[in-house]
């Protein structure tokens, strides 16, 4: 139920709709999609990244003297959770051929194939197996399966999305296994949207130019993560999983090679050592570090641990620089504040409106276009609707037209997360449309990676959102469950390889203290401690209490 | 829910700026937490640090299940603590981990037909449809019907009806016949997505394809393409209708 002061313009949207219906039943464009100037235009006026504060240099590591994002480059610029010295290198607690950190989507497909070529894993995951951005990813995964699209048309939208900056080498692997992960995923069991003859239901996400979206209702990543989950756990004797156990830094042997990871219990608080031939991070994106204080769309886990255990071991990082903000978080109900609205809302035809009723551009442009028309809209033109208790601004995004273009029951059918969402809250979105706002969702850049995941350090690979480079500065709707799937896969099929042939040296944690000593001869005095593992909600009054309690950085 | 939905238009009349504070009791103990707070943010407003029974925060992941009373009513209510508002004098506690059996399989070995449940998770069959579970689902999915389908051997509408599910362990934790209802009910859904449902030509024809190196010279091309050129075959590419 929105506030009665909302209802003028709730009004007006209802006004338009008609005009709005006739012109997307026509087939024609709703809206001029827009140039490469005007995209150009209102990106560097509007896209948070763009902002002054928005990028820092980062002063020490491999890529020292570069901007990058600021709230990580503080996250790489602080201590490690452990001393060195504490450490007894020579008790190693496990042994195995493949150490994957992290239990999303990524992790459980490269265990799953490490383990079909032939390696012992562990998946060692901060909280439990599943729990992951790879869970709520909702709207779809891109594959180029229709007739009338090919791999290559891919390649071209991807490319366009990302600005023309993304690495062509996993543009390649990722547009030409999409199709393979389709089929590897149908044979696990995936239930994907079909049609009657059981072709895929397909759809049109925001900058792609074919039909190549298939979902499982809006519940994608979680059918997805379902099914890898109950697949990883049906062989105990080849994967172990340690969950509530994140990695907190690598290991390295004398020989400069990548050995593991020394993970923390969160619950014992003891600390692990686990000796790999092959160690893959597929630890997930950064949402938890509310960049510019934007509320998130991400995990609770998501802090980009992963990050902070490569740099610090020496992998470089690409396009650190660029931070995703989806179009469409919730504003209102406040309770629901920064949660994902899925594109696949206006994959179905919805549209974005302001407070005049008015579509101000194209619906499915690149993401970090629209999200930045959208703020154009709230800021400097005025035309935002304010909320009654947080005075945040945001515009309408008109679902009830969904079922005016496909029939009635359409969002239930095709978009129960929303809908139940919303009904949470007694706003039914099949007649009132929702009010939204760009919210924090992706980590565009991440740990420099080849099409085989290998990173620039012996037996270190990496995976999914916490790797850069596929999707350039920008990534499209769907090739983010695309990217876990494939990039997942192939790093458990390189890991288990290359454990076949890798002699370990003695172990140390050298770089952890050239890390800290490099920190201190840049004159960097912080007590900030990375990786984070866990955001910090409690409230400042109850920290001012808790006159005893423990601090390292943000866990208690 | 409903208590979700007087909460909001209790919000509307007064429009407060600051929150109203209610007292709750979180495993019996009292605490005070603004109106309006999720159950989860009531917890964090309190000053827990959340490690267990947290984790997407919007509902996809099933980590936050949580149990309460309110006074009004002598039911056992359920819910997620990251969708469910808080009401005055509410007690609840969270359900972080609760046992459950897994069977271990290989999908490539099963049939997809009732003797397959039989074998895989017999307790299925000790339903007393009694209903309990699906009053403990916090998505509202109709549990007991998809078991009670399984049971009739209709793989396809268990699929269908459980499609939803979050797996937070609720509805198991409550069935007195010791099912557990979100394990069986992905291994329906395995067995419907692999076996049963129609299967499609497209897919087929493009692995061949792509096996076959049919587009590999073209992303070749673009890939060495400099920057000026790749734009603008970008912008001169048609857009299919939606």
């Amino acid at each position: 139920m929105y506030p009665e002061y909302m209802q003028e313009s709730l009004k007006l949207v209802e006004k338009t709709r008609p005009e709005r219906l006739k012109k997307s039943l026509s087939g024609e464009k709703v809206f001029t999609p827009m140039t490469d100037a005007e995209r150009g235009e209102v990106l560097t006026k509007f896209h948070p990244d763009y902002k002054a504060d928005a990028r820092q240099k980062i002063r020490i590591g491999p890529n020292r003297g570069e901007n990058i994002t600021s709230e990580v480059a503080d996250l790489l610029e602080s201590h490690s959770r452990i001393n060195p010295d504490d450490f007894d290198l020579s008790r190693v607690d496990y042994d195995t051929d493949v150490l994957v950190i992290g239990g999303g989507g990524g992790g459980a497909g490269a265990a799953l194939l490490a383990r079909e070529n032939g390696a012992k894993v562990i998946i060692a995951t901060k909280l439990r197996i599943g729990d992951s951005n790879s869970m709520m990813s909702q709207g779809g995964v891109q594959a180029s399966v229709n007739p009338n699209d090919s791999p290559a048309i891919h390649y071209l939208d991807v490319l366009g999305g990302g600005h023309f900056d993304n690495k062509p080498d996993l543009v390649r692997a990722l547009v030409t296994d999409a199709p393979l992960v389709i089929k590897w995923l149908e044979e696990l069991g995936v239930m994907f949207d079909k049609n009657p003859d059981g072709t895929m239901l397909t759809m049109l996400g925001g900058g792609c130019s074919r039909k190549r979206m298939h979902s499982a209702r809006d519940y994608t990543g979680a059918a997805i993560m379902r099914v890898l989950r109950d697949e990883v756990k049906n062989h105990p004797e080849d994967i172990q999983v340690i969950e509530f156990s994140p990695a907190i830094e690598l290991l390295m042997d004398e020989g400069g090679q990548v050995a593991g990871a020394i993970l923390y219990n969160l619950e014992t608080e003891e600390y692990i050592m686990v000796r790999a031939k092959s160690t893959i991070i597929a630890t997930g994106g950064f949402g938890r570090l509310h960049i510019k204080e934007f509320a998130t769309t991400n995990h609770y886990g998501a802090t980009a641990d992963g990050l902070v255990l490569g740099y610090r071991a020496g992998a470089n990082l690409l396009y650190m620089d660029s931070v995703q903000y989806h179009p469409t978080g919730a504003v209102y109900p406040e309770q629901i504040l920064g949660f994902l609205i899925t594109e696949k809302v206006r994959t179905m035809g919805a549209q974005p409106v302001n407070k005049f009723g008015e579509l101000f551009v194209f619906p499915l442009e690149p993401r970090d276009v629209e999200s930045s028309s959208f703020i154009r809209e709230c800021t400097e033109r005025g035309k935002g609707i304010t909320t009654p208790h947080t005075g945040r601004v945001g515009i309408w995004l008109d679902s009830p037209i969904i079922e005016l273009i496909h029939g009635k029951g359409a969002i239930q059918k095709q978009l129960p997360a929303m809908y139940r969402q919303y009904n949470r809250f007694d706003i039914d979105i099949t007649k009132e449309p929702m009010l939204v706002f760009p919210t924090l969702h992706y980590q565009n850049g991440g740990l420099e990676i080849n099409d085989k995941c290998e990173t620039k350090l012996p037996n270190l690979y990496a995976a999914g959102e916490i790797s850069g480079g596929v999707h350039g500065r920008n990534r499209l709707m769907g090739n983010s469950v695309l990217d876990y799937n494939v990039f997942g896969r192939r790093a458990g099929i390189a890991a288990a390889l290359n454990a076949k042939e890798v002699k370990l040296g003695k172990l140390t944690l050298n770089h952890v203290k050239r890390y800290e000593r490099e920190l201190q001869e840049a004159g960097i005095h912080t007590d900030r401690i990375s990786p984070m593992l866990l955001p910090n909600y409690t409230p400042p009054e109850v920290r001012a209490r808790q006159l005893t309690a423990h601090y390292e950085g943000t866990l208690r | 829910m409903e208590e979700n939905k007087s909460v909001m238009k209790k919000e509307e009349k007064t429009q407060p700026q600051k929150a109203k504070m209610i007292s709750l009791y979180i495993m019996g103990k009292k605490y005070e937490v603004p109106e309006g707070s999720t159950i989860m943010g009531a917890l964090e407003y309190a000053g827990y640090q959340l490690k267990r029974g947290c984790g997407c925060r919007e509902g996809f992941c099933g980590a936050c299940a949580t149990v309460y009373r309110t006074t009004d009513d002598y039911k056992i209510k359920t819910g997620l603590a990251c969708q469910t508002v808080v009401v005055p004098n509410m007690y609840l506690a969270q359900i972080p981990f609760f046992p459950a059996n897994k069977a271990l399989y290989d999908l490539n070995e099963l049939e997809p037909s009732i003797s397959t449940f039989q074998e895989v998770y017999p307790e299925t069959f000790r339903c007393v449809s009694c209903n309990t579970c699906t009053k403990a689902c916090p998505q509202d999915l109709e549990v007991m019907d998809y078991i009670q389908a399984l049971i009739r051997g209709d793989i396809a509408q268990a699929a269908d009806l459980s499609f939803d599910c979050i797996m937070c362990g609720l509805c198991a934790a409550r069935c007195p016949a010791e099912i557990v209802q979100y394990n069986v009910a992905v291994l329906a859904r395995r067995l419907y997505g692999k076996y049963l449902s129609k299967k499609g030509e497209y897919l087929k024809s493009r692995l061949k394809e792509i096996k076959e190196h049919k587009y590999d010279k073209e992303i070749e091309e673009f890939m060495h393409m400099d920057r000026e050129s790749i734009k603008k075959k970008y912008y001169a590419r048609d857009i299919e209708k939606m």
